[in-house]
């Protein structure tokens, strides 16, 4: 493994460390911070403010009144639109800064997240201000004398608590949509990775993002995020994270204002390889699939079934390839896979590591940690696979695969949605009416026919079952921040209907 | 006191006997397993009417199962769009074909109004299924703009088997409302009627088997919520539930629906709807509007005008002119033509509305009109009237589901809309003008789902309908209403030398 890169100047890029409200950096009420931890180390990187109940009602009230009386709602959409493409701006003279926090704060991978992530998220910024003045309502097709025609109205405050492996990434996703539609909102970000999004704060205040609109409570979930999602006075909670906790939102939400709410949980994606795919590309592309950012991915393809025609040679180069795999830190720009984001999830991975072993698979690479300091895990593969076992039923959300071997097309659909998820799923195939059969008879919200993880602005994402419902993404995901209101009167003498 | 008629018309209606009593399950009316029925009362004389069998968990799974099959296994979701809207064409042609008897099944079942169900409601909501059998082949995805070599397009899906949970105050509307744009879609569906209402949701499914909708993909269990409804919505093959009830049960199935499989829910909820009327209205025909906003279907309608707010200009006027018309309003036998409100549905809510009515005196509100139960028979409340009332009072804030209007005056535009907005809820709105700035300004500040401007209760197919805030959140009719029952899915690809991007 390669050695630490110097972290002091690192360390540096943390700037802000306080709670973002009505456009001031600000101590908690109770004036308590926790700690954010360098995972390649185990370090403290900095203390951070500690939202709780009253800082989120501060925050809130904060976007309540930017809602009902502030400039942001009353601008128009192209007002709004270029002020979030000067926040653009910034975010690229600040990409080094930004990418810097996300390996420090969760062990991504800083070229990465500076080359790709980073100016990814920036795109989705402007993907949403180029919309903002394109908001449409309809009208309406009567069959009587009325005129009739829907508005497209901002749903008002919202809550967004967004999860820590993908931080700026989700950071934009949630908050880019919402601004266009004229919301306002509090933001509850990982306590994983509180750091990003106090910088993201910085900028929006410098880009010209009115006080209030945009605020940022750092915190814990039972008790920040539990104040977001059972606040009387938010009109919606937008989530993105365990399925666990996505429950206690959806309940804390009913039993509060019955808000409306939008999940995104998590996935045990499948991965088919047909017999005609090219092996060798198939190989690298599944192991992306798991590997990509420590497997710390919703929609990582962590199952993966393979036709039995090419599976012995599958194998072979899969594990080739895992075994050549680099592990270590995460600004080295050799490094391919980074620690897992903290001592809980590292744990967690190396547990259900022991169950596969028990549950009788068969370990073909991996399985153990690497070095002695921070959370780093080796590819790990099982393969000899059954349907019911714990590590192919659980969403591990590491660098762990199974592997399974299939007969028929029948039998890999059946297999893919043996499951309680249904995020995504992959298709390799050079066949295409095998790739519309298994695209329709997935049940899963996005399939890569011959490719994985291709995100698109313009393309809506989300999940199917328990993976929760509404679609961060494309067009659609502006719906999730804007309600829809019916306005008739009558009509006289028209000469159509 | 308003007017009561003497029942003559009335007694000599010929109700047809109830065909229908027992589960509509996988294309077979069923015993519940448990063999237990309830009884289903009629509003108008108190007395029990028949037993309908009582659907408990074991009989929603056995539908569910029934539902399940027939989607994953059966014909209707891989039929093509046009073959499942010839089907609901035929369907909506037999509710025509039966008009009178499903009619009579209303009035006895709910107290609603005879010849209203007949000339109005059951036909709007065939023209409702017709609506969807129409979009039933016209359900788009779309192919996305992708910013890198990517053919990328989204499939919108049959999201499985629904569950319908709907109320008793509109038994024919509602379960059309639910059903058709699920149908289309290519869903399968377990519904629960309301217990006080059953008997026309049994007779559309006799109606439906007759069309041709294949077994199991529409299955009707009557029950009670906290039995039947509570299995629905925390069933753990349900994909998904949709729901028009009170404020508190939506609750619980928010909650249940998040405690077992996570299922998406929609929710049509209360409301307390606010009527404000300008200055320049024309009065008499304002107080008409008013009154037939909080009186229609007897003030049993989630969008009831309950609260009116009266500019100062013509509040006088218009206070005489609504306790005039409220006075000849006539309330009795909901067969007999002449009769404009029928008897509440229930004891139970008979019993509520009576009491908020004891709320709004001892609240300090000033009675104008109203206020007392019509005859010693069945459940008839009077026309009620408050005025003088205050924003806080329980019978300004709360939804009282009957006959009783709150009545307020106003000085300005922006404390009309600060009043409007001054609920928990946002289902609808009334605004009565003439002025066309007054009208753009207010529909846009009231925080609700629909604003009818000079007219109210103004439905339509194409048009959606559902609430802001407490009132809930999803979208019955219109093309909005299939997005409740249809999924979205994104499906990429890469491509290679395309001649653009």
């Amino acid at each position: 493994m390669t050695g630490l890169s110097n972290g002091a100047s690192a360390l540096n890029k943390v700037k802000f460390t306080k709670l973002f409200i009505n456009g001031e950096f600000v101590d908690s009420v109770s004036g308590k911070t926790f700690e954010t931890i360098d995972p390649r180390t185990g370090d403290v990187i900095a203390r951070i403010s500690e939202g709780d109940k009253e800082d989120i009602d501060i925050a809130v009230k904060a976007a309540r009144h930017a809602f009902d009386f502030g400039p942001w709602p009353r601008m128009s959409g192209a007002a709004r639109g270029k002020i979030l493409l000067k926040w653009v701006e910034l975010i690229e003279e600040h990409a080094e800064e930004l990418a810097t926090l996300d390996a420090i704060d969760a062990g991504k991978l800083y070229h990465m997240c500076k080359n790709v992530e980073v100016p990814s998220a920036a795109n989705t910024l402007r993907y949403y201000a180029g919309a903002a003045d394109k908001i449409h309502g309809e009208v309406l097709k009567m069959s009587r004398e009325f005129h009739a025609y829907t508005l497209l109205e901002p749903v008002g405050v919202v809550g967004h608590i967004t999860p820590w492996n993908f931080p700026n990434t989700m950071f934009y996703i949630k908050v880019a949509p919402s601004l266009a539609a004229g919301c306002t909102m509090v933001i509850k970000p990982a306590e994983q990775t509180p750091l990003s999004a106090l910088y993201n704060a910085h900028l929006a205040k410098l880009a010209g993002i009115p006080d209030g609109v945009l605020n940022v409570v750092t915190g814990f979930g039972p008790t920040a995020g539990a104040a977001l999602s059972s606040h009387m006075d938010v009109d919606k909670v937008s989530f993105t994270g365990s399925t666990q906790t996505g429950r206690e939102i959806m309940q804390a939400a009913a039993k509060s204002n019955l808000k409306q709410v939008s999940l995104e949980l998590g996935g045990k994606s499948p991965l088919i390889i047909f017999d005609d795919a090219d092996v060798d590309k198939a190989a690298e592309l599944a192991l992306i699939g798991i590997l990509y950012n420590k497997g710390e991915v919703c929609v990582a393809s962590s199952r993966v079934f393979v036709q039995e025609g090419i599976y012995d040679e599958f194998e072979k180069k899969l594990v080739e390839k895992a075994k050549a795999w680099v592990v270590g830190d995460p600004f080295d720009p050799k490094v391919q896979q980074g620690p897992q984001v903290d001592k809980e999830q590292f744990e967690k991975v190396l547990s259900y590591i022991e169950h596969g072993k028990r549950e009788g698979a068969t370990l073909l690479t991996g399985g153990k940690t690497v070095g002695n300091k921070g959370y780093f895990i080796e590819p790990t593969i099982f393969s000899d696979i059954k349907d019911e076992m714990i590590i192919a039923q659980d969403e591990i959300f590491g660098p762990v695969m199974a592997l399974k071997k299939f007969k028929t097309i029948e039998e890999a659909i059946k297999s893919a949605n043996n499951t309680k998820y249904g995020l995504a799923a992959g298709i390799v195939t050079k066949n295409l009416d095998t790739a519309n059969t298994v695209s329709r008879s997935i049940r899963a919200g996005t399939i890569w026919i011959n490719c994985y993880f291709a995100f698109g602005d313009d393309v809506p994402f989300g999940g199917y079952k328990m993976s929760g419902f509404g679609k961060d993404h494309g067009l659609e995901a502006l719906h999730k921040y804007l309600q829809v209101k019916s306005v008739v009167t009558p009509l006289y003498n028209s000469p159509w209907l | 006191m308003a007017a009561i008629s003497n029942g003559h018309e009335a007694s000599s209606f010929n109700i047809p006997p109830i065909k229908f009593t027992k589960l509509f399950i996988n294309g077979q009316f069923v015993h519940s397993i448990s063999g237990k029925e309830f009884e289903t009362v009629d509003p108008r004389t108190e007395e029990v009417m028949t037993k309908i069998a009582e659907g408990g968990k074991e009989d929603i799974d056995v539908a569910v199962k029934a539902a399940r099959v027939a989607f994953d296994d059966g014909p209707w979701p891989r039929m093509p769009g046009a073959e499942r809207a010839r089907i609901m064409m035929k369907w909506a042609d037999l509710i025509d074909q039966n008009v009178e008897e499903i009619a009579a099944l209303e009035t006895i079942d709910g107290g609603k109004l005879y010849h209203y169900c007949k000339a109005f409601e059951i036909p709007a909501a065939a023209s409702t299924l017709r609506y969807y059998a129409g979009a039933a082949d016209k359900i788009h995805g779309e192919v996305l703009k992708a910013s890198r070599e990517l053919h990328a397009y989204t499939l919108l899906e049959p999201i499985g088997v629904v569950g319908h949970i709907i109320p008793w105050n509109f038994p024919t509307t509602m379960f059309l409302a639910k059903v058709s744009p699920a149908l289309a879609a290519g869903c399968t569906m377990v519904l629960k009627p309301a217990e006080q209402t059953p008997l026309s949701a049994l007779f559309y499914a006799h109606l439906s088997k007759l069309a041709g909708i294949p077994d199991g993909v529409l299955n009707v269990v009557p029950g009670f919520g906290p039995t039947a409804g509570a299995a629905i919505s925390s069933h753990m093959d349900i994909d998904k539930v949709s729901f028009t009830g009170s404020t508190e049960v939506g609750r619980e199935i928010m909650r249940a629906a998040a405690n077992s499989n996570l299922k998406p829910v929609s929710l049509e909820l209360g409301g307390k709807s606010p009527l404000i009327v300008f200055d320049d209205a024309d009065v008499d025909k304002a107080a008409e509007l008013a009154l037939l906003g909080i009186l229609f279907n007897k003030g049993e309608i989630c969008v009831a005008g309950s609260r009116v707010l009266v500019q100062e200009g013509i509040y006088d006027e218009f206070e005489k002119k609504l306790v005039e018309k409220a006075k000849a309003w006539v309330v009795g036998d909901p067969f007999d033509p002449k009769v404009q409100q029928g008897p509440q549905v229930d004891k139970k809510q008979f019993e509520k509305i009576l009491s908020y009515i004891e709320h709004g005196k001892r609240e300090g509100a000033t009675l104008l009109t109203g206020g007392k139960s019509v005859g010693n028979k069945g459940y008839y409340i009077e026309p009620t009237i408050f005025s003088n009332v205050k924003e806080d009072m329980i019978i300004v804030q709360d939804e009282i589901f009957g006959p009783v209007m709150a009545l307020m005056k106003f000085k300005s535009i922006e404390d009309a809309i600060k009043s409007a907005n001054n609920t928990k809820y946002g289902l609808a709105s009334g605004i009565v003008t003439k002025s066309l700035d007054t009208a753009n300004t207010v529909s846009r500040s009231i925080r609700a789902g629909i604003v009818w401007i000079n007219c109210y209760f103004a439905f339509g197919n194409d048009i959606p309908y559902g609430g802001y805030k407490m009132s809930g959140f999803g979208r019955d009719f219109g093309l909005e209403a299939l997005h409740k029952y249809l999924q979205v899915k994104s499906v990429v690809t890469p491509i290679y030398n395309s001649p653009w991007l």
